[in-house]
């Protein structure tokens, strides 16, 4: 980087906006006062004083927990669901004489599940603290004393320190700006991390200390900072400088936040004000809102419905208990005497039988709570923690070029994934690749290059034109991106006419000189020049600046040199037609904002004239342009519209020559203006460059592209085909919208249009007339109106292949938002095969996001790059975000960052399918295995007078859900797959199983249930019966407790394993591992069990070998009770998948039978899934034969 | 912000732009190093689908092993000699009859009580006996956990009769062995068997788990203090004889699962012919009269499969009978309703079947929006 260039830049003159000056208001005399208490003893952190004060050091900590709150903090995350607390609660109470079982066995399970999760806790946290560890150990010059800077953690740092950051470096902390590699101390700032934003903010020093260019100069510099307490407020900053024995202001101006980085400037010097957690962002960062997903939100609703179950056969259960134990004494006769009823505790009194069925109640509360599946919870969360790694994992969402995989930053919303009814898309960066390519301009009223966009392409296609597809047929969406990207980033401007000097050969050249000589001007970006090749690389704040700069330079105006009050371009003299270098004094910037729309530099040039330059939207352009500066007009627009009808962003380029008189007063009033301190100071300055920003002389449009990313027309066919309504939210023009929806086959020709606009001319006289409630009401009545109408279409269209699109603008959505309107917009809406909203904020992206969400109550998905999609992906049951070029603000608030647009189709079609899938049918699984287990637990209770002994040895029991069932339901919930990807991808309607619901509906969970209910049903009757009364071994023993206990275990143990077995579809070498491992691993536990001495053991006592391994009847009723128990879950699905199958049934079946390869058989399983509303180009394709064939049929 | 115009605030792309902190840290060589047919979820796998074939073969299968497996089973039951002979009632002198209650708590009263039974088939050695009570609860939660372990096994712990109680010490303060519910109420009905007055001996070794003895009673631990309460409730046991030794006792105290239950009282190590009439001389002592439980007396022949007990078998001949007609009932509805496998053809014929089969889901979830038909239909 060349110093000596930068150093003497003083922009802070000739900035318009920033760099305003503090002076002491009202704000300062709060200083030392409460609230405002904080010194800063600056270069001398070890002084007394600073030690007294003893501010926090410069670690941030981003964990949850320490080694000291781990266990009570995260124990108590784990005890705010009401499942844990039930069993914690159960588990308190089985310390008591109610218990059924012993304390330990019904402990150790909460125990084993609780620690799991605390273990993934621990884990997650582990993570976060090696990335403090990372961001904590980075290094930071600071001041070590004597003028030397020595590089040190950022942890070190302490409050006073004197740092030196560096280009591009992130700040370690809250500084207080000294100096900066410019003169005027001012620097650049992305503040990205900060609040979103990715414009350079400039900061600026106090005068005072901007002398401090040098390591040397920090030798005695000592200062004295009195500011504000650490507070969150992130634009607002109040303090002031005790320097060389003066007072001195400090605003926000001078504070460069932690976070923030700094850009396009060399070096800054700046004293540490806030450490650590004291730092402005660090005090704002909030825990994010976290999103659950429906289906765990209706998990929890099941989960009280089995709590009901659960309290009223517990309740059933305790007055039966109740009976029967007041009925044990009669008139003081014993009716059961071997169970004393006459010296008894209150728990089987049969005096008092309410007491005693009470503490009964609470027995059975615990005894039935196997119906509540207590690792439910925590085997969600590790198979979603899997499924998340597998979506990390994915090589088809791994970006290449970016080098991102997809990153599933939550892993709650995976099977959410499955089931999203709505996609809003942001446009830029997003649908597109948000690379700007300068492709097309119109000087002088002539149009100039020969590009052809994507759009182009697309509209060429829809219109039939032989002329693109013998460009390239039907290919442009997969070619290589290498092929199509032009040599130079930027520029893929081809038009001889121009190019290579031959612009002065062409009418106007005058005109584009001056075109040409505008571009590289009028911007801010900063040159790069490569001292070894002589190249010239700039940095600009946007990219479509740069695109400007460059093609400047490729047009033979290379702008190569920034000076503080000057400009340098190499350019072609038309007279000697020699490169000659030229200097242009930089008198004033006038900066873009949003509300501008326009930017101006005002240079004198070497001849001493005083030019304005000023680029900008046509909309604010035309109305400042001079009568005499009107002769391209009419071209100049033709161009215009026509560039943004090929989806181009359009700019217009006028110029103006002022006289001395005129920049004074401007001068004047516009420096007044700017270093004022009152409130209105903006609108003075805007007021001020109105005046000077008028009768220009329209010189040029340019039009760069900003072009779709790869594979986005078919990403949005598959997901149109998969039935996902996709809308677009873009801050663009109607036009470029409406193209771009061209291009990326969510319009198409054909499609009805709705648009809603309020540019009807009644609106505009109502305008000029300037009244504004007025404007308000009449506007709210045309949209009313619109809207109406588009019904009135939408409804009389009986036709089932019309499709109908919404297109809204920004100010028509402010109405069409408003509460009494937005249920009929949203009627419109959702009527419509595809919704376009131009020109609307991010807050209303927000709002449109929250109206779809709450009122249709369906899944809504976000994806955005910008930060202006924040509030739209944060809104949205998913928000994801584009990790591609546009910084992070969106990742960071995003749940799912992906690289580019078309992983989209995987991510939905394939993992969230999969997924919702596995979730769903894992948590079925889960209540019917729960169900079946603790309800032969009851049917027990009923042949043993609901007095609460449990069927089951204490161990089996607590082992049910820890050991023998839990894995094969965790390799379910992670690997198993209805249809391979491939079939997800080919038949994406399969996708409509979760928008609809189908594998979670209240049928289907209820079928489960009653599967579990039959099961338990069956077990416990068909092993009572075979295993009654007689000797169930040839030695004529009978079955006692402990032999119809663990046969009937063994059963559940088979029968929930093998129901696993039939409901997976994809078995690979784990599932059978974890289904029939769970089976031997009841043997296995059985016989070591047994093996223990019976003080552990009790009744399970070597049952197994001496009892039930010997004994064919035992292996016989195994047999019988689990076949028979299988059976009608085995006929009911061969049925429903051979005579109702599922749609993942029928792809099953088109697999099985080898027809996935015929593609015209594909064809008709996947002409099903087109709707007649259904956007994108298969769609396109099929609406253009139905027509044709409608004309065929019509003429017959 | 807004994104119309040139000037969107976007900044190059920075080659050497810094990796983002939250970003998990993959680097492209770690990223490939893994096993990308697990993590594509591409792992070799059986995709089973229920084809017509394997569920017809399935049933057929599991109707060809059942029905033989339910014969075998039925034969074995029917092969078991068992005879009952319910007592409770019929033990019980005339005038009695009306107050039971009185009967059975009066030590005055005769309780012995003979019967005579007629062996129907020839009853090969060894035969067992059984007494079986009716609505005795043995599985009562107060009354399964009202024993101590400990002191069953070891003499030492002996005073280990905390969860014994009100069973657990005498009124003097002495701890009684074997202490509980269970062993109090032992049954103490005894039964004497002879055919033409010849007496058959009962024997009462191995009728017991041999674990129980081996392990669980200890051979050092001898009756103490037994039934020397106010209450007396069962059987009394000889304090000379350890614990190990008392196999009725320790049959006793293994708890039935059900209210109903047998137990073994001994085995009979001769053969009893058929229409031997065997006379039995029953000391119906033990009291079920107060909560209406019935008292039978067993003698039954076990076979492999154990006592007499047609259910397993029956059982399985109806599910090996019901799986059979399954296969044949899938066999015809997949005969009258085919569903071609081949898609060769063009769209119609198959697409129609498929159509059908759309169809019939539509109608069946009410959902006529969800998938557009076959044109065909249309």
């Amino acid at each position: 980087m060349n110093d000596t260039v930068r150093k003497k830049l003083r922009f802070s003159k000739i900035y318009a906006f920033s760099c305003g000056r503090a002076s002491f208001k009202d704000d300062h005399s709060q200083i030392g006062g409460p609230g405002f208490s904080r010194v800063v003893f600056c270069n001398e952190p070890e002084c007394f004083e600073a030690k007294v004060r003893n501010y926090g050091g410069n670690y941030v900590r981003t964990t949850k927990y320490t080694l000291a709150t781990f266990f009570p903090k995260s124990l108590f995350e784990q005890f705010r669901r009401v499942a844990n607390i039930y069993f914690l609660v159960t588990g308190c109470l089985s310390f008591t004489p109610l218990a059924p079982y012993t304390a330990v066995s019904a402990v150790l399970p909460l125990i084993v599940v609780i620690g799991v999760t605390m273990v993934k806790e621990a884990v997650e946290d582990w993570r976060r603290k090696k990335q403090d560890i990372e961001v904590n150990n980075r290094k930071v010059k600071r001041h070590s004393g004597d003028g030397i800077f020595n590089y040190t953690e950022w942890k070190n740092l302490r409050v006073g320190d004197i740092v030196k950051v560096e280009k591009d470096d992130f700040f370690p902390a809250d500084l207080l700006l000294l100096s900066s590699s410019y003169d005027d101390a001012i620097c650049y700032v992305e503040t990205m991390n900060l609040d979103g934003e990715t414009n350079l903010k400039v900061k600026q020093a106090l005068e005072v200390t901007l002398g401090l260019h040098e390591d040397s100069s920090f030798q005695n510099f000592k200062a004295l900072i009195k500011c504000e307490d650490p507070n969150a407020n992130l634009y607002f900053f109040v303090g002031s400088m005790e320097f060389e024995e003066q007072q001195w202001a400090l605003t926000p101006q001078q504070l460069l936040l932690r976070d923030s980085k700094l850009r396009n400037t060399d070096y800054i010097y700046g004293a540490v004000v806030f450490t650590g957690q004291e730092t402005k962002v660090i005090q704002n960062s909030t825990d994010p809102r976290s999103k659950r997903s429906k289906i765990e939100k209706k998990m929890d609703k099941i989960i009280y419905f089995l709590f009901c179950f659960l309290f009223s056969i517990a309740f059933v259960g305790s007055i039966c208990y109740g009976i029967a134990t007041r009925e044990d004494l009669e008139n003081g006769k014993m009716k059961r005497w071997y169970l004393r009823p006459d010296d008894t505790t209150a728990f089987y009194n049969p005096k008092r039988a309410a007491i005693a069925a009470i503490l009964h109640f609470l027995t059975a509360l615990m005894l039935y709570g196997y119906l509540i599946p207590i690792s439910l919870y925590v085997s969600i969360e590790v198979v979603k923690v899997m499924q998340s790694i597998f979506i990390n994992q994915d090589l088809h969402m791994y970006h290449k070029e970016a080098d991102k995989p997809a990153h599933a930053r939550t892993s709650n919303l995976n099977e959410e994934l499955g089931q999203v009814h709505t996609i809003l898309s942001d446009k830029t960066g997003t649908l597109t690749c948000n690379s700007m390519e300068f492709i097309k301009c119109s000087v002088a009223g002539t149009a100039y290059g020969h590009g052809v966009t994507e759009v182009e392409r697309a509209m060429a296609r829809r219109k039939g034109s032989p002329l693109v597809d013998k460009v390239d047929d039907n290919q442009d969406h997969v070619e290589d991106p290498a092929d199509t990207r032009p040599i130079i980033k930027g520029f893929n401007f081809q038009d001889e006419r121009i190019m290579n000097g031959n612009w002065v050969n062409e009418p106007h050249s005058d005109v584009i000189q001056k075109f040409l000589r505008l571009l590289a001007i009028c911007h801010t970006a900063i040159p790069d020049v490569d001292e070894v090749t002589g190249k010239i690389s700039y940095e600009a704040e946007s990219p479509d600046e740069a695109a400007f700069v460059i093609a400047a330079r490729e047009f033979g105006f290379g702008f190569f040199r920034r000076t503080q009050t000057s400009i340098s371009l190499h350019e072609l003299d038309l007279m000697s037609c020699k490169k000659v270098e030229r200097l242009y004094k930089l008198l004033n910037i006038l900066e873009f904002n949003s509300s501008r729309k326009r930017m101006s530099v005002i240079v004198r040039n070497e001849e001493g004239q005083l030019l304005i330059l000023c680029k900008g939207a046509d909309s604010v352009m035309f109305e400042r342009l001079a009568k005499n500066g009107r002769e391209f007009e009419e071209h100049t627009r033709e161009h215009i519209n026509e560039y943004a009808d090929a989806g181009l962003r359009t700019l217009v380029l006028a110029y103006r020559e002022l006289d001395e008189e005129e920049y004074k007063e401007f001068n004047e009033e516009f420096t007044e203006a700017k270093n004022s301190v009152s409130a209105d100071r903006d609108a003075m300055v805007d007021e001020a460059t109105e005046k000077i920003e008028k009768d220009f002389i329209l010189l040029a449009a340019t039009a760069v592209e900003d072009k779709l990313q790869n594979g986005v027309p078919e990403c949005i066919d598959k997901l149109a085909q998969a039935g996902i309504k996709i809308w677009v939210l873009t801050g663009d023009k109607m036009e470029t919208a409406i193209n771009i929806g061209f291009a990326s086959s969510l319009l198409r020709q054909g499609m009805k249009q709705i648009i809603l606009n309020l540019e009807a001319p009644g609106s505009k006289e109502l305008e000029k007339a300037g009244d504004k409630s007025a404007i308000t009401k009449a506007s709210k009545a045309s949209i009313l109106h619109q809207i109406s109408e588009g019904k009135a279409q939408l409804t009389a269209s009986t036709g089932i292949s019309e499709a109908f699109a919404l297109i809204i603008d920004g100010k028509s959505l402010t109405y069409a938002l408003e509460d009494d309107v937005k249920n009929m917009f949203l009627e419109l809406a959702m009527g419509c095969a595809s919704v376009i909203c131009c020109r609307s904020s991010p807050k209303q992206k927000a709002l449109v996001t929250r109206l779809v969400k709450t009122t249709t109550g369906k899944t809504t998905l976000a994806i955005g790059d910008g930060a202006n999609d924040v509030g739209m992906l944060q809104e949205a049951d998913i928000g994801v975000g584009m990790s591609g070029f546009e910084g992070m603000q969106a990742v960071m608030s995003s749940d799912i960052a992906i690289a580019q647009f078309r992983f989209l189709e995987r991510l939905l079609l394939v993992h969230g399918h999969w997924c919702y899938r596995r979730i769903s049918s894992m948590i079925c699984y889960f209540f019917y295995k729960n169900i079946t287990f603790g309800l032969t637990l009851f049917l027990f209770e009923a042949y043993a007078s609901f007095s609460g002994q449990p069927a089951y040895n204490d161990w089996y029991m607590s082992f049910y859900n820890v050991f023998f069932t839990s894995l094969p339901v965790i390799a379910l919930g992670v690997f198993d797959q209805d249809v391979s990807a491939r079939f997800c991808l080919k038949f994406p309607l399969l996708y409509q199983e979760g928008i609809q619901n189908v594998l979670f509906s209240w049928l289907r969970i209820l079928g489960w249930m009653f599967n579990g209910v039959c099961s338990a049903i069956l077990i416990f009757f068909f092993c009572t019966s075979a295993l009654e009364h007689q000797a169930f071994r040839k030695g004529g023993g009978v079955v006692g407790l402990e032999i119809l206990g663990t046969t009937m275990y063994t059963c559940v143990i088979w029968v929930v394993n093998c129901q696993m077995a039939l409901s997976v579809t994809y078995f690979t070498l784990i599932q059978h591992l974890f289904i029939w491992g769970g089976i031997i691993l009841w043997y296995l536990f059985l016989l070591a069990y047994g093996a223990m001495t019976p003080t552990i053991s009790t009744t399970a006592y070597k049952v197994f070998i001496e009892a039930c391994a010997p004994a064919p009847s035992y292996w016989l009723v195994t047999l019988f009770v689990v076949i028979s128990t299988l059976i009608p879950y085995f006929s009911y699905s061969a049925i429903q998948m051979r005579f109702f199958p599922m749609y993942h049934g029928m792809i099953q079946w088109i697999r099985l039978e080898g027809q996935c390869d015929d593609p015209e058989y594909c064809h008709i399983v996947r002409q099903r899934s087109l709707r007649s509303t259904t956007v994108g180009f298969t769609a396109r394709v099929a609406a253009k034969s139905s027509r044709t064939k409608e004309k065929f049929d019509n003429k017959t | 912000m807004a994104t119309d115009g040139f000037f969107d605030s976007n900044l190059p792309q920075r080659s050497e732009i810094q990796r983002p902190l939250h970003f998990p840290h993959i680097s492209r060589g770690s990223f490939f190093a893994a096993d990308s047919r697990f993590t594509q979820q591409e792992l070799p796998a059986c995709k089973p689908i229920l084809t017509p074939g394997w569920v017809i073969t399935t049933f057929i299968f599991i109707g060809i092993i059942f029905i033989p497996i339910g014969l075998v089973s039925l034969f074995a039951s029917e092969r078991v000699v068992e005879i009952v002979d319910r007592y409770d009632r019929d033990c019980v002198p005339a005038n009695y009859s009306k107050n039971l209650l009185a009967y059975i708590q009066s030590s005055e009263t005769n309780k012995t009580c003979t019967r005579s039974i007629i062996v129907p088939k020839h009853m090969k050695n060894p035969v067992y006996v059984y007494y079986q009570l009716d609505n005795f609860y043995q599985n009562h939660r107060r009354y399964v956990k009202s024993r101590s372990d400990k002191q069953l096994r070891s003499k030492a712990s002996e005073t280990d009769t905390e969860s014994c109680n009100p069973e657990g010490i005498t009124p003097s303060n002495s701890h009684i062995v074997p202490c509980g519910l269970i062993a109090w109420s032992l049954f103490n009905d005894t039964y004497g068997f002879s055919v033409k007055n010849k007496v058959l001996d009962v024997s009462k070794k191995n009728i017991a788990w041999k674990s129980d003895q081996d392990h669980k009673f200890g051979s050092d631990v001898y009756p103490k203090n037994f039934q020397s309460g106010g209450l007396i409730g069962g059987a009394k046991l000889n304090a000379s004889i350890p614990l190990s030794e008392q196999e009725d006792l320790i049959v006793w105290m293994r708890t039935a699962a059900l209210p109903t239950f047998r137990k073994l009282y001994g085995k009979i190590d001769v053969d009893l012919e058929a229409n031997e009439k065997i006379t039995v001389e029953i000391q119906n002592n033990y009291n079920t009269y107060s909560f209406g439980g019935k008292k039978k007396l067993v003698l039954s022949t076990t076979s492999w499969i154990g006592g007499k007990n047609d259910f397993l078998g029956i059982a399985y001949l109806t599910l090996g009978g019901l799986c059979l007609f399954l296969a044949v009932s899938f066999i015809l509805v997949y005969v009258i309703k085919p569903r071609k496998t081949s898609g060769t053809s063009k769209c119609l014929p198959d697409c129609s079947l498929l159509t059908e089969v759309v169809v019939a889901v539509l109608r069946l979830c009410n959902a006529q929006h969800r998938l557009c038909s076959c044109p065909s239909l249309l």
